[in-house]
């Protein structure tokens, strides 16, 4: 399973060369992996479906208990069967929709790492190994939604989607841990068995919070629910694959997962049914404002997550039974529905529905497809979509806050449906209409994805015992406990049945008045223009000021500034620590010998003439000095190792400032008397400070130090007397290695300074304009 | 300016360069016994071509240097990697030393060893990337006078 998992980002390294052999056929041999693992994953769904949880051991970084475990129980199975069977899907449809496009190649490569990372989350057991996977998801889904990178609203959107989510992720990573320390375990196998503990523990409330907004943001929730539609200007096949049936559900897989831990409180079932009633009526309310169809459909996705949402937070068993099976029709019709989309655009030239018409007689399978499609999302019998949206009302009917959420759903159904006709029959029935292009039938591979989803759609909803088990082991495993689902197309005339009927009819009133009601719309334009992605927009914008403030501040330019700042912050919190939490000891035993002072002597002189001489090569000389007296110190008290490096860098040192000096230009101005005071007072203070932490350290001994045991072990461990060399080498060796990449990265940027000095004519002409340059 | 042409200057370079390598050599492999080791060496040995540069220019330095300073780190970046990867293999926690005694000519080889030759790329080519564009800016300006 890992293998399949972590070799398929090997395959999406590979991709490129798989372009070099197979050329426009790559999305089919791409296809072969996830279509694999559909098929090992339908040959566990008897074992699953059964009961048993299926666990793939796989140790990662065992000293931080950091492992690759993948868990298979009816949550992980039917998320992972979407993901693998949607993307065959995809694959194949992405190879007609992106034919001969220059970047494909990008395409695939991407798309199939999403893929990896989207099934490495649904799958994980660990904590850590989970939230690896799901930052991956962000990145890809950004490269993705970014994939028209000459179009400045595709970056725009790329970026955003990317903000709000890596946003999140930030609050979830501070709730995985805050959960790994309550639960005192980072597997989520073991975390969902003590719910008591972690539902009774001091810090519920916290963590709770952090991994809601960790979900609501992936999932977006209202009020962050603004970055999907607008994450439309990825190319369809993204849109269809992430933005609707996977990674924007990975948040509510997360809820769902943890709700045998943290579900059932007053506090969760508050804040996930408030939350996702309202996403659901924003995302049904905004969707017809929209003549986009890829829009009005990225509105329905919102809509349909906060209907998952608002299930997980009822939490009862109807409750459970009916978020996997609406999560499972969500995904099929969907599905579909931007395929057929994606087909619309690509053979009419346009994704405006107000501009079309009358297209079933030129493209027939796709109408079929769209009608059946859209039957399900409006809940129609005998659709899965009808059984999906019947034990919806069933749930809302019978859980708690029900004078709240059952008016809420109904109004969501309403609209939906009216949504659901738009899509389905706006385009295809009518007048035809002139279009940018001369519409067909679009071509084979794009219609396989969008006939199959359909179809099954279909499928199930006659027969909805076959997603029976499925359904059962997904709310089981939701609910922590088994559940027994049967799922009918027909429950007799019963509440829910009635409701259905009366959205049905309302729906369908709304759809024949559709533009009169975005005209009556139109007066709330400025309040959703204000809506919390105005907030969003304010928050960059202060961001960006509040950068180049502290920019103008810190990082000017003047190498002075920067000291003065370093050294002063310095001086505080090591001043204040020094004389807030410690006692100052000042046992001050002077055992000079006259060779000591000597050496200390000259170099008090080389720091006074360095800051009285006006010469630079005399300054740089005393300098010098101090630097040659500093290793003559290591000399002396026995550091040959320390000594001789000091000597080096000095020696370098010298020869790169004498280099440096001859392209300075020459002092325009001197420090005024005031700044010289300002400066003297903050060296002052520096060395003031450093002398009082100096004597201080000597006279107390806190701690046991560890030199004592790099000393016994120097030999007989690292094999080597030189105890500076064995620490450098072997005992710290992954500090040295972090420090040669540290060095290695400095000699890159200096050289890219020197090489590429835009700044360096910049000054020369403010020089020839007689302007006032200074260090 | 930096002129480069004196005749004491260069026959200095020319006699002291082949010795200071030397030396850094003998410093990087006596290092775990004895003071030296390879940030040390890497020192010493970027000294040694700084003299050259001083002498020659920085023209005759790339071309005796053969190799770009860039491509000497990457070399020992590659170098401290690779050390690592001995006692992966072993199944023993990462950057643990490894020892192998060569028995004729009994020299102890060890990751730790690789892993200084590594620094001592690095240290080098980290120098010399700062002297050689400080010192090509200094002959673009002179080449444009």
């Amino acid at each position: 399973m890992q293998f399949a998992v972590l070799g398929g980002f090997v395959l999406a390294a590979f991709a490129p060369l798989l372009h070099r052999w197979f050329g426009e056929r790559t999305g089919w041999v791409l296809a072969l992996l996830p279509g694999a693992l559909l098929l090992w994953l339908l040959g566990q769904l008897p074992t699953v479906v059964a009961g048993e949880t299926l666990v793939f051991e796989q140790a990662w970084v065992p000293g931080l208990e950091i492992t690759l475990t993948f868990l298979l129980d009816g949550l992980s199975l039917l998320f992972a069967l979407l993901i693998s069977g949607i993307g065959v899907l995809v694959l194949i449809y992405a190879s007609g929709y992106l034919k001969g496009h220059p970047d494909l190649v990008r395409f695939h490569v991407v798309i199939l790492a999403f893929m990896m990372s989207m099934l490495g989350l649904v799958l994980a057991d660990n904590l850590v190994s989970l939230f690896v996977f799901w930052e991956l998801t962000s990145i890809t889904s950004y490269l993705l939604i970014g994939f028209n990178h000459t179009d400045l609203e595709a970056r725009k959107s790329a970026l955003q989607g990317l903000f709000v989510t890596v946003g999140g992720g930030l609050a979830l990573l501070a709730g995985l841990i805050l959960l790994a320390l309550a639960g005192d375990s980072w597997s989520l196998q073991e975390l969902t068995g003590r719910g008591e503990l972690l539902r009774g523990h001091d810090l519920y409330l916290p963590i709770l919070l952090c991994l809601l907004a960790g979900a609501f943001t992936k999932s977006a929730q209202f009020p962050f629910h603004f970055w999907l539609p607008n994450a439309m200007a990825a190319p369809t096949p993204v849109s269809a694959y992430l933005h609707s049936a996977t990674m924007v559900k990975a948040g509510v897989y997360l809820l769902a997962r943890l709700s045998p831990a943290l579900g059932g409180t007053p506090a969760w079932e508050a804040w996930l049914c408030l939350i996702g009633a309202l996403t659901m009526l924003t995302g049904a309310f905004l969707a017809l404002r929209h003549t986009n169809i890829k829009k009005l459909l990225a509105y329905s996705t919102v809509m349909a997550l906060g209907t998952l949402t608002l299930l997980l937070g009822i939490g009862s068993e109807q409750a459970m039974v009916a978020f996997a099976t609406f999560l499972l029709a969500h995904s099929l019709y969907k599905g579909a529905l931007f395929m057929v989309a994606g087909i619309l655009d690509h053979e009419t030239g346009t994704k405006d529905i107000a501009l079309m018409g009358g297209l079933r007689r030129v493209m027939p399978v796709t109408a079929l497809c769209a009608a059946v499609a859209a039957l399900s999302l409006g809940g129609v019998i005998p659709l899965f979509g009808f059984v999906a949206k019947e034990l919806l009302f069933a749930a809302a009917w019978e859980g708690g806050w029900r004078d709240l959420l059952l008016p809420a759903t109904l109004i969501a159904a309403i609209l939906t449906l009216a949504a659901a006709a738009i899509v389905g029959i706006r385009p295809f029935f009518g007048e035809r209409r002139e279009l940018p292009r001369d519409p067909h039938e679009g071509p084979g591979t794009m219609l396989l994805g969008p006939v199959l989803l359909a179809g099954l759609s279909l499928l199930l909803g006659l027969w909805p015992g076959a997603a029976e088990g499925l359904v059962a082991a997904t709310a089981s495993s939701v609910g922590g406990a088994p559940v027994a689902a049967s799922l009918y197309l027909w429950h007799g005339i019963n509440g829910p049945l009635l409701l259905s009927l009366v959205s049905l009819a309302l729906g369908l009133l709304l759809f024949r008045h559709w533009a009169r009601w975005r005209a009556a719309l139109r007066p709330l334009e400025p309040l959703i223009q204000r809506g919390p992605e105005a907030l969003y927009f304010r928050l960059m914008d202060a961001l960006v000021e509040v950068a180049e403030w502290q920019t103008r501040l810190l990082q000017n330019g003047y190498m002075r500034n920067y000291l003065v700042m370093m050294l002063l912050v310095l001086v505080g919190l090591t001043g204040v620590t020094l004389f807030a939490r410690h006692e100052l000891h000042l046992a001050v035993a002077l055992d000079v010998q006259l060779h000591e002072a000597l050496v200390v002597g000259l170099m008090v002189a080389g720091a006074v003439m360095a800051c009285v001489l006006r010469a630079r090569l005399a300054a740089v000389a005393s300098v010098g000095v101090m630097g040659f007296c500093i290793a003559l110190t290591f000399v002396l008290f026995s550091a040959p190792d320390l000594g001789i490096t000091q000597l080096l860098v000095e020696t370098l040192t010298v020869i790169l400032l004498i280099l440096v000096l001859f392209r300075l230009p020459r002092f325009a101005r001197l420090s005024s008397p005031l700044e010289r005071v300002r400066d003297l007072v903050v060296a002052a203070a520096t060395g003031g400070l450093m002398t009082l932490l100096i004597l201080q350290v000597v006279s107390i001994d806190p701690f046991s130090s560890i030199s004592d045991y790099m000393v016994a072990n120097s030999q007989p461990l690292g094999h080597g007397h030189n105890i500076v060399n064995v620490i450098l080498v072997d005992f710290r060796a992954l500090d040295t290695l972090g420090e040669m990449f540290v060095l290695a990265l400095a000699a890159i940027g200096v050289f890219a300074m020197l090489r590429f000095h835009a700044g360096e004519y910049e000054t020369r002409d403010r020089q020839a304009r007689g302007e006032v340059v200074d260090d | 300016m930096i002129r480069s042409g004196t005749l004491i200057l260069h026959v200095a370079a020319r006699l002291l360069m082949p010795l200071q390598l030397l030396f850094s050599v003998f410093l990087l492999l006596r290092g775990h016994d004895e003071p030296g080791g390879g940030f040390i060496a890497g020192l010493v040995a970027s000294g040694a071509f700084a003299l050259y540069l001083f002498a020659f220019g920085p023209r005759a330095t790339r071309q005796m240097l053969r190799v770009a300073p860039q491509d000497l780190i990457g070399l020992g970046l590659c170098l401290g990697v690779i050390s690592a990867l001995p006692a992966w293999w072993q199944g023993q926690p990462f950057l643990t030393a490894q020892w192998w005694t060569i028995p004729w000519i009994d020299f102890k080889f060890s990751t730790p060893l690789i892993f200084d030759i590594g620094v001592y790329l690095v240290v080098q080519g980290s120098v010399l990337i700062a002297v050689l564009a400080l010192m090509e800016g200094d002959s673009e300006e002179v080449s444009h006078d």
